[in-house]
Formats: structure tokens, C-alpha cells, sequence
């Protein structure tokens, strides 16, 4: 009944992994045990074939070690030129990223997948590691032909050391390999390799050759020959199960494995994460880091602490989830964990404490035993391997860093105050001594060991409990001043002070500590939210900029900048005047990376890591939006796991603010279009209506005129010539009226302003509308020292004629209008009064919308754009204009414009 | 009618707009020549010798302003220029290269044969000894004695109220740009200071016209310049 039908879900990843490999170009690895087996001769010839084959080949970088076999296969073939690093003033040659991707060969041959980079010479090379260039050439669609050892895969790393004794530095992420397209094994057996290394035909760089005896022993060989065997062999197998689950073959192993790794700061912390990678490589799972902070472990030197953040940078470059548990068990917060996240193994290290330690307290993997039920517990055994490389990885990192870490702080302040308490409740004692029992004199020192665990933590606790015990025998308990004790009884007294005591201590102090991690919490929840408010407050792309640069500024100590892409997705700096935090020196080469390929550069990460700053690319859903760049005072908080999820939440919210911003304009803009439209619409209609009349007059007169003429009387056709030229004058300033209109709404305009007299262009309007106003009596009331305006004098009669169109339209015949001008209170108002009839009822504002007329269509024509043209004008000058109704009736018009001062003109000499 | 007809090139790309220009000042006795482009309508200016031509400002081989630059280079015959409504800029700067006096778009042809009469007349009392004496409202000046009487009265101007008021009459009926007449009363270096000449203007009229707030003689044209309406006895 169940068809063997393949999963969909699997099938699906598949083809999805499938299509994203045949854009990329495909890596093939020769692998082989040790140096010397013969990959790059290996490889060198394949690169011969294919180039026989007509395929462009192209050497990018081959170790010749002077080797004339190698030389002679390298000879056919074309080669880049070396990269000239200035480093430690010697001149290192080394392979050309940019030239590669410059000259983009079909197939591009590399050679030592696992080298590094000189990223401290000059010019620095663009990634710490050669497989970080090879991703690149991938991603570029370029084919890559590569070597790896054994040892240089990061999983074997340890594995290797133990075999051999020698750790190498150098190495290559599990993920590479896995991915790679082939792998292909080059094997020599170890006699033959020993053979040839005594012919002297195995390069041996310079400072390895004292290890060369240590490491090329035959049992060394064949290990490390097994290891690349069983490493082949594993990858064979992950194919076959690929293929099997693509040709819906049953598959038998478990579903849904989930592998979770519990590490504490121990120096054997590596091994186990190494070994969750090999489990979880084994069971084709996913897995977690977790490390959980006890009130114990915080407690801990800075130093041991640190090695956390070595430790879950490993496993997230091993590909786990490294995840920092909050709580005062290991044991529990670790079995609760692994409930929620369906973890079907637990990998934990053998238990470290003595016996009769654990028996006092559960250890974790005591914890974790009673705890977790039909979860598989894997208990890794501490090395000798690993206690006698003393922890190189933290080495690494630290020196990575480039900061020593410092050591736990001083703690002085705290027993002296130790000190001074138990020397105040003596004396507190003798006051009260004769009359209080020694009882209660007892409970007064353990009062002093509650106080200064809850202020000091404790340490001090301790030496308080201590002190005071001291103190409560020397001094009270008889015979008094000195140690000895006359009443056994007071032996008992003295073991429960001194068991409260500690116990509170310990208590209190883990209380103090836990107010504290959740103090931290919640403040950093708080500062997010802080900034998401602000932003979500905030409009414009670039003050959005400026918000989330002063956010996380403040928050992560340090200068910040967000430089967004323009059109074309170069990053800029951004625009507009600096705040405090600002970083200036971001490195646009690096932002541009990191905007072009959506993943973080610069300080930390595995890309340019010699950069000063750290650059984040600020995702959207669809894009990068920009690059967050920050510059930390101290480089070492900002890069622990967890200040570094948090910078890369802060980086989200700022996306997403962005995101949300830019989405905002697009729709503003769509529905500015969609206005513009409905206003054109409203436009053609009521410019049809408006056109068509006189149209229609200026045909029929003219008609009349061509075809008639002669028959008509002299007095007829100059009446018609007459109707016609008034109808295209109507025309005409309706066309322009709509022309003015466009313009102004398009923001085409740039006012030209000057300093004009207002009465000036009041007596040129009047002119001009001469033969308008004919009907009405006008009036223009000015003060004959009215100050100069700096307008554009156009502009400004533009809205005087419509003002006063509009009254001479809309008032009867012999009704006066009236024209007023007058500066006060720093501005001109300017009214323009009729007698007429009085607005139409409903909100006068309503009168300065696009196509409204004061009366409903018909008799008195115009497209109703008057008054918006004049508001429009008015506003662009920065004034207001408004109708109002006035008391005795009319209409006044009314509109401000501002008041500077006019520049002085020179007297005349009269 | 005894004298000889005027010759007018018209220097227009719209042939109906050629149509009525060549019928109206037909009808009013000038002789007219035509040119389609304004590189054809430099070239005829030279043939043809016309006493003034009208350009078209927006023409579709090279600017108006770059034919009055050319016509300018050789001859000081009058010249109008036709723009389009709105563009007071290129108006000024086709003043300012030499034109007399503009026509907006659109025109009653009596407007247009006004500032062609107006011209024209200019240009016939600059070729002569030129009229120093003018007359407008109730104002007479005689601007050889420095003479100016209203009704009958005189009026006392300032140097530069009579050096604007000189300008602008020399210029009778015809438009004077701002710089124009910055650059004549006050000097080449003030030819931005507008302000000045509001100021002034504004006591001109107060000293000269009739209603300062409705002025009938000395004209304002936005954007422009100023205008003197006026007559010579």
C-alpha cells in the first residue's frame, strides 16, 4: 500500500542543490593521505586532458617546489601571474583572485585548497583562506581543480594531530569537501612514498623538515592512508544515498536525527566538538552546540570564559547551531533544550570532577542521565592528545583577536570590606554582649555574610563566614580572646555558621549574578526595541540611517555608518550632515563585497578579516538594502557569539525598517500615479466641455465668413471676425491656465524671484485686464511706503489676474472691487474683496481644489483651475491663501507672502 | 502713401501664422518677405535689406535670439520678436541681444502693427538728429534743457530720475529691459540691482503720473522692463 514514491521535500532539496551547482562551477579535489602521494602531478594531468580536450584551462597557482616533473606538465599550459605580497619585508608570491576572475577560464587550476592567505602583507589579499577564493571562483561559474591532505580537513584536524603529533594550522571547512562536485583519491602505498621521499622527490616545506622524521614514519603513512580511504569511502557512501533517495530506494536509517554537543570551557571542549561534527557527518544530521552559563562558570576567570567564544565560533565554522544557554543547571537547561528541539543524541564529555565530588552534587552527565529518556547519550573520553596541545585553537583565536585576554580583576575593595563588616559586628557583639545571647550574636555575623555576598559576590562572602567564625570564637565564645573552646557544643555552633554561611553565599551571589544576566537581557531587548520604535517613527531612507547609526553605535561602543546603495547598487556614503558615532573611514571596497554578495566582511569574519571595521549586509526579503559598517572600541566584546547575533539582529531591524521604508515610497508613488491619472481624467473632461464651445463658435463664424462673406452686410462680418477673436482669447488663456497648472504640479517650476514693489505689479495686472474689469468699478488701497517683495513677478500676477478674473466673473456688473495691500507682523497680506454674492455654501477651502467652479457648469465658463494655480503659486512663496466671507457680504481673497528686508539703495546726492 | 513702402522679412516657421502676418501687413501697405528658418531669415535681412523683420523666437533650425545676434552684427534696423506666452527670459534675452520690442503669443494683428509703427518710427528719428523734446499726460519734457513741467509746472528730478526718465524716452513706446536701463543710469556694474529701479521708477511715477497705482504712461512689463508711452509733439 505505500508506494515507494520518493519524498517530495527531499527530491525538492535536491533538484534545488542540483540547479545551484550548475550555476556554480564545480570543484574537483584530489585527495590524498599525506604530501607527496602525487595529487598535484595528478591533477596537472587531468588539466592536460581537458585542455587536449579543447577546454580553456588556465594555472592559477601550482607549488612547483622545483620539481621537473611538475614543471614539465605546468609548461603546455596557461599560466596567471603571481600575486607580489609585501610581507615581513620579503615579497611573497601567491595566487590572484581578481586576475582569475578577470581572465574567468572554463577550468582554473589551484593547488593546496587549505593554504592561507598572507592577509597581513600588501596589498592584503581578499580572503583569510584559499578555499574562501575558490568559493568565490565557484560562485563565478568557473570550474576549480584543487588539492587537500587528509589532515587539512577540519573535522580529521584532531584526529590527525593524535596520529601524528603534529597539528596543522592550516586547514579546509568539512562543507567545502562535502560539496565539492568529485573527489578523487590519489594513493600511493607508504613504502613507495617512503621510497620517493628518500629519493628526495617529496617537497618538504622549509619549517616542517625538523617533523619530517616524527611524521613520515610508516605507521604514520598508514593510518593516515586508512583515514583518507575511510574519508573517500564515507563520501561514496553519501552519494549512494543520494542516489538512492532520488530513485526512491528504502532507506533505513532513522529519520529526524538531531545531534546536540553540551560543552563547558574545558580545554577537551574542541575534541567534543569535533566529534559531534564526525557523528552528525556520520548520521547525515543536523546539530546544536550548547553551551549553558551557570551562575559557576560565570564565575570563572575571563580567560576560561573566552574559550567560548573560540569554542562556538569553531562549531559554527564546523556548520552546528551554536546556541548559549541561560541557568543555574547545566544538566537540566540542556535536557529541557534538547526536549524542545527534538534532539535524538546528546554528545557530553566524561565527567572531570572526582568521585567524591559528584557524589556532594550531580555532575552534568549525572544530571543529564536521570534527565533525558529515549535520547542516546554519547560520552567522549578526554585525550592525551588534547592536554598536551594545550589548547591551540584558543591560541588561534586570540592571537586572531590581536588581544591579549586580561585576567579576572582585583578584588580588594571587596575584602576589605570582608574585613571591616566582621570587624563592626565585634564590636556590635560587645555592645550587646552581657545581655543578648551568644546565639544571637552568631546570627549578627551571618547577617554581615548575606550583606556582602548580595554586594560583593562571593569571595568576600566567604572570607566574611570565615572571618567571623574566627571572630565569633576568638572573642566570645569562653574563654574569650583566645582559639581554644571550652563547650564542644560550640564546635556544632561553629560547623552550621560556617555551612549557612557559604550555602547563603553561594546562593545570594548566584542570585546577584542571575539579576544580572537577565538585567542584560532585558536591557538589550530594551535598546532593540528602542530603535525598531524610533525607526518605525522615522521617514526618509537616510534619517532612517542616521537612527540606526546612533542606536548601535551607542549599543555596541563603537563608530558606525550605513551606507545604502544608489541606483545602480554602488554604495555611497551617506548624505547629509554627521552625528556622533558616525564612522568616516569605511572601507567602500569592502561594503561593496558585502552589498553584492549578502554576506558580512571586514573584523571577525572569514572575509578580509585584517579590516578594522565589521561590515554586515542589510538583508531584506528580496535584496541586500545596504551594508551596516561598525568600528568597535573593543573588537573582542562586539566578536562574542553572542554580541554578534545581536549586532546581526540590530542589522535585521534596520533591514527591515528600510525595507518597510522603501516599500512606503513605492507605494507612494503608486498612488501619486494613480492621482495624476484621476486628475487627467478630470482634466480631458472638463477641457472638452470648455474647448468644444468656443470650437464650435469659431467654426461656424469663420465658416460663415469663408462661404458668405460677400452676401453679408459689412456690420455682420465684423461682428463675426469680432466673436471669433474673443473665442480664441478665451481659448487661449485656457490652454495656458492648464500649461501653468502642469507646471507647477510637476514642480518644474523655479521661482526667479527679485525684489519687486507689490503696487508695481498691481498697476501692470490692472492694465492687462483693462477691458475685463470694464465692468466693475476697482479700487486699490496700498500704503504709499509699502517695503519691496522678493517674489517672482510673474508668478504673483498670475495670481492677482485670476483673483480678480474670479471677482469680475462671479460678482455683478457695477459691484466695486476692492485690492488691498499691507505689511504686518512680518509678512504682506494681500486681499482682493468684491460685493458680490458670497461664497457658495460648505468650506471655502474647497474653492482652491483642481476643477471647482464657485457656480455649478454652465454659463460662466473656465476650468475651475484659477484657484488652484494660485494657491499652488502662493505656497511655492512660501504663503498661505484662504477665502473668507465678509460681514457686510462679498467674498475677500486673501494671501500672505513673506516680509525680508529689502537691500538699501544708496541716497541720491539731490 | 507718397513714400516708399517699407520692407518687412518675416522670419516665422508656421506658414499659417506666414499667412496672416503677410495679409494684415499687406493690407497695411508694407512690403513683405518671408523666410522659413532663421538661417535662411539671416541670409535675406543681407539680400533683402528690409527696414525691420519680425522673428519667431521658436524656431526649428536655430534660436531666434541667434538671428537677431546675426542681423545685429551688421544692421541696427528694428526688430520684433514673436514668443510664446510664459517665457519672459527669452524675451529678455532677445532684448537684451539687440530686438526692439515683443509680441506674445497669441496676438491681434493690431498689437502687432502698434509695435511695428512704433519701431519703425524709432528707427527713423535715431537715423535723424532724434527728437530730444516728448510729451505724455500732462507732462512736457525737453530733455536737451533738462526741462520737465507737469501742467504746466515744473518738477524737480534727481540726476537719476531724469537719466531713467532720458532712457526710457529715447526708447519712446518702445519696452527697455531692466539691464538695459541699470546699465545706462547707473553703470555696467549694477545691471543686478533691480531693486534700484523700483525704487525709482516709483518716484518717477509719483512725480509724473496722474494715479502712481495705475499708471498710464510709465508701464511696467513684468518680467521685462519698462515701457514710455508717450509722443513727440
Amino acid at each position: 500500500m505505500s508506494e515507494a514514491r520518493p519524498d517530495p521535500d527531499a527530491l525538492l532539496a535536491r533538484v534545488q542543490r542540483e540547479e545551484e551547482k550548475a550555476r556554480r562551477g564545480k570543484l574537483k579535489i584530489f585527495f590524498g593521505a599525506t604530501a607527496g602521494v602525487g595529487k598535484t602531478y595528478a591533477m596537472l594531468e587531468e588539466a592536460r586532458r581537458r585542455k587536449a580536450a579543447g577546454e580553456d584551462v588556465v594555472v592559477g597557482y601550482v607549488e612547483p617546489h622545483g620539481r621537473a616533473e611538475t614543471e614539465a606538465l605546468v609548461a603546455g599550459l596557461e599560466q596567471l601571474p603571481y600575486l607580489q605580497v609585501a610581507y615581513r619585508g620579503a615579497i611573497l608570491r601567491d595566487f590572484d583572485l581578481d586576475a582569475a576572475l578577470a581572465r574567468k577560464p572554463a577550468l582554473l587550476v589551484v593547488d593546496e585548497l587549505a593554504h592561507s592567505n598572507p592577509v597581513e602583507g600588501e596589498p592584503a589579499p581578499r580572503h583569510a583562506k584559499r578555499w574562501q577564493d575558490v568559493e568565490e571562483l565557484l560562485a563565478a561559474g568557473i570550474d576549480v581543480c584543487t588539492t587537500v591532505n587528509v589532515q587539512h580537513i577540519e573535522s580529521l584536524n584532531d584526529i590527525v594531530a593524535g596520529i601524528t603529533g603534529v597539528r596543522m594550522q592550516e586547514t579546509v571547512p568539512d562543507r567545502v569537501f562535502e560539496n565539492a562536485h568529485e573527489v578523487a583519491l590519489v594513493d600511493t602505498p607508504p613504502d613507495e612514498l617512503l621510497a620517493r621521499l628518500h629519493a628526495g622527490k617529496v617537497y618538504i616545506p622549509e619549517q616542517a623538515r625538523r617533523a619530517i622524521d616524527s611524521f613520515f614514519r610508516k605507521g604514520n603513512l598508514i593510518a593516515l592512508r586508512e583515514l583518507a580511504l575511510r574519508t573517500t569511502a564515507d563520501r561514496v557512501d553519501a552519494a549512494m544515498q543520494e542516489y538512492k533517495e532520488g530513485h526512491a530506494i528504502r532507506t533505513t536509517w532513522a529519520a529526524g536525527e538531531r545531534i546536540l554537543v553540551a560543552v563547558g570551557p574545558y580545554e577537551d571542549a574542541e575534541r567534543l566538538v569535533r566529534a559531534g561534527k564526525r557523528i552528525a557527518t556520520a548520521l547525515r544530521a543536523p546539530w546544536i552546540v550548547v553551551y549553558v552559563e551557570t551562575p559557576r562558570l560565570l564565575r570563572l576567570p575571563e580567560e576560561e570564559r573566552n574559550r567560548r567564544i573560540a569554542l562556538l565560533r569553531l562549531a559554527e565554522s564546523l556548520g552546528a547551531e551554536a546556541v548559549t544557554l541561560g541557568g543555574s543547571s547545566a544538566g537540566e537547561e540542556i535536557a529541557n533544550y534538547a526536549a524542545t528541539r527534538n534532539v535524538t543524541r546528546i554528545v557530553i564529555g566524561r565527567p572531570r570532577r572526582a568521585l567524591w565530588r559528584r557524589l556532594l552534587r550531580p555532575s552534568t552527565y549525572g544530571e543529564l542521565l536521570e534527565r533525558t529518556e529515549g535520547i542516546d547519550l554519547h560520552v567522549i573520553s578526554g585525550g592525551e592528545a588534547a592536554a598536551a596541545l594545550r589548547n591551540p585553537f584558543l591560541a588561534r583565536s586570540q592571537a586572531y583577536l590581536g588581544t591579549a585576554l586580561p585576567s579576572g580583576k582585583l578584588r580588594w575593595p571587596g575584602y576589605a570590606w570582608a574585613l571591616a563588616a566582621t570587624a563592626a559586628c565585634t564590636l556590635l557583639g560587645m555592645a550587646m554582649s552581657p545581655a543578648v545571647e551568644l546565639v544571637n550574636i552568631a546570627m549578627v555575623y551571618l547577617l554581615a555574610v548575606v550583606l556582602l555576598a548580595a554586594r560583593y559576590g562571593r569571595g568576600p562572602a566567604v572570607a566574611t563566614s570565615l572571618l567571623g567564625v574566627a571572630a565569633f570564637d576568638f572573642f566570645f565564645v569562653p574563654p574569650a580572646l583566645t582559639f581554644a573552646v571550652s563547650d564542644v557544643q560550640y564546635v556544632i555552633t561553629f560547623a552550621i555558621m560556617l555551612t549557612v554561611g557559604l550555602v547563603i553565599s553561594g546562593l545570594t551571589a548566584s542570585v546577584r549574578l542571575q539579576a544580572r544576566v537577565a538585567g542584560h537581557r532585558e536591557r538589550r531587548t530594551a535598546l532593540l526595541y528602542a530603535m525598531s520604535r524610533e525607526l518605525a517613527a522615522t521617514r526618509g531612507l537616510d534619517a532612517m540611517a542616521r537612527v540606526a547609526v546612533r542606536h548601535v553605535s551607542e549599543v555596541f561602543d563603537g563608530q558606525v555608518v550605513v551606507l545604502l546603495p544608489e541606483a545602480g547598487g554602488r554604495v555611497r556614503h551617506p548624505h547629509g550632515e554627521s552625528i556622533a558615532g558616525s564612522l568616516h573611514g569605511a572601507d567602500l571596497g569592502i561594503a561593496q563585497w558585502v552589498q553584492d554578495h549578502g554576506l558580512p566582511a571586514g573584523l571577525g569574519t572569514d572575509t578580509l578579516p585584517g579590516a578594522e571595521a565589521i561590515y554586515l549586509p542589510l538583508k531584506g526579503s528580496h535584496a541586500v538594502l545596504g551594508v551596516l559598517g561598525v568600528l568597535p572600541v573593543n573588537a573582542r566584546r562586539v566578536l562574542l557569539p553572542e554580541q554578534f547575533h545581536l549586532l546581526e539582529t540590530f542589522a535585521g531591524q534596520v533591514a527591515l525598517a528600510l525595507e518597510r521604508a522603501q516599500l512606503g515610497e513605492r507605494a507612494q508613488r503608486a498612488s501619486i500615479d494613480a492621482e495624476t491619472e484621476g486628475l487627467r481624467n478630470a482634466l480631458l473632461a472638463s477641457i472638452s466641455h470648455d474647448l468644444r464651445t468656443p470650437l464650435a463658435v469659431i467654426a461656424g463664424a469663420s465658416s460663415s465668413l469663408a462661404e458668405r462673406g460677400e452676401q453679408l452686410p459689412a456690420p455682420e462680418r465684423a461682428a463675426l471676425a469680432r466673436s471669433i477673436y474673443e473665442q480664441s482669447r478665451q481659448m487661449g488663456d485656457l490652454v495656458a491656465k492648464v500649461l501653468e497648472m502642469t507646471r507647477l504640479e510637476a514642480g518644474g517650476i523655479a521661482l526667479e524671484r527679485d525684489w519687486h514693489a507689490l503696487g508695481e505689479i498691481t498697476g501692470s495686472v490692472l492694465r492687462r485686464l483693462a477691458e475685463r474689469l470694464a465692468e466693475h468699478p476697482v479700487r486699490v488701497e496700498m500704503p504709499a511706503e509699502l517695503p519691496l517683495a522678493r517674489v517672482d513677478a510673474t508668478l504673483i500676477e498670475q495670481v492677482y489676474a485670476n483673483l480678480l478674473e474670479n471677482a469680475a466673473k462671479y460678482t455683478p456688473p457695477g459691484t466695486c472691487i476692492t485690492l488691498r495691500a499691507a505689511a504686518e507682523a512680518g509678512e504682506f497680506l494681500v486681499s482682493v474683496e468684491d460685493e458680490g454674492p458670497g461664497l457658495p455654501p460648505g468650506d471655502p477651502e474647497q474653492l482652491f481644489a483642481k476643477f471647482q467652479r464657485g457656480a455649478a457648469e454652465g454659463a460662466i465658463g473656465g476650468v475651475g483651475l484659477g484657484l488652484a494655480i494660485c494657491r499652488a503659486i502662493v505656497r511655492l512663496h512660501g504663503g498661505r491663501i484662504w477665502a473668507e466671507r465678509l460681514p457686510r457680504g462679498g467674498t475677500a481673497f486673501r494671501f500672505t507672502l513673506p516680509l525680508e528686508e529689502a537691500p538699501v539703495v544708496p541716497a541720491e546726492p539731490a | 502713401m507718397s513714400e516708399p513702402r517699407a520692407a518687412i522679412l518675416v522670419v516665422e516657421d508656421e506658414p499659417e501664422i506666414r499667412r496672416f502676418l503677410r495679409a494684415a501687413l499687406g493690407a497695411e501697405g508694407y512690403r513683405v518677405v518671408e523666410a522659413e528658418t532663421g538661417a535662411r531669415g539671416a541670409i535675406e535681412a543681407g539680400s533683402h535689406k528690409p527696414d525691420l523683420a519680425i522673428v519667431d523666437l521658436g524656431l526649428p533650425d536655430i534660436d531666434g535670439v541667434e538671428v537677431i545676434r546675426r542681423i545685429r552684427a551688421w544692421s541696427p534696423m528694428p526688430i520684433v520678436v514673436l514668443s510664446a506666452r510664459a517665457r519672459e527670459q527669452a524675451k529678455v534675452e532677445a532684448l537684451d541681444a539687440g530686438a526692439d520690442d515683443y509680441v506674445t503669443k497669441p496676438f491681434g494683428v493690431g498689437e502687432l502693427l502698434a509695435r511695428v509703427r512704433v519701431a519703425l518710427r524709432h528707427a527713423a528719428r535715431t537715423a535723424g538728429s532724434g527728437a530730444t523734446r516728448l510729451r505724455f499726460g500732462e507732462v512736457e519734457a525737453d530733455l536737451e534743457r533738462r526741462r520737465v513741467t507737469r501742467a504746466g509746472s515744473e518738477v524737480h528730478l534727481t540726476p537719476i530720475e531724469f537719466r531713467l526718465l532720458a532712457c526710457l524716452a529715447q526708447h519712446l513706446g518702445l519696452v527697455v529691459t531692466h539691464r538695459q536701463l541699470l546699465k545706462e543710469v547707473w553703470g555696467p556694474s549694477h545691471v543686478e540691482h533691480t531693486h534700484y529701479l523700483r525704487i525709482y521708477m516709483k518716484q518717477l511715477r509719483e512725480k509724473l503720473e496722474a494715479d502712481p497705482l495705475r499708471p498710464r504712461h510709465l508701464l511696467t512689463e513684468i518680467g521685462v522692463g519698462y515701457r514710455l508711452l508717450g509722443e513727440e509733439p
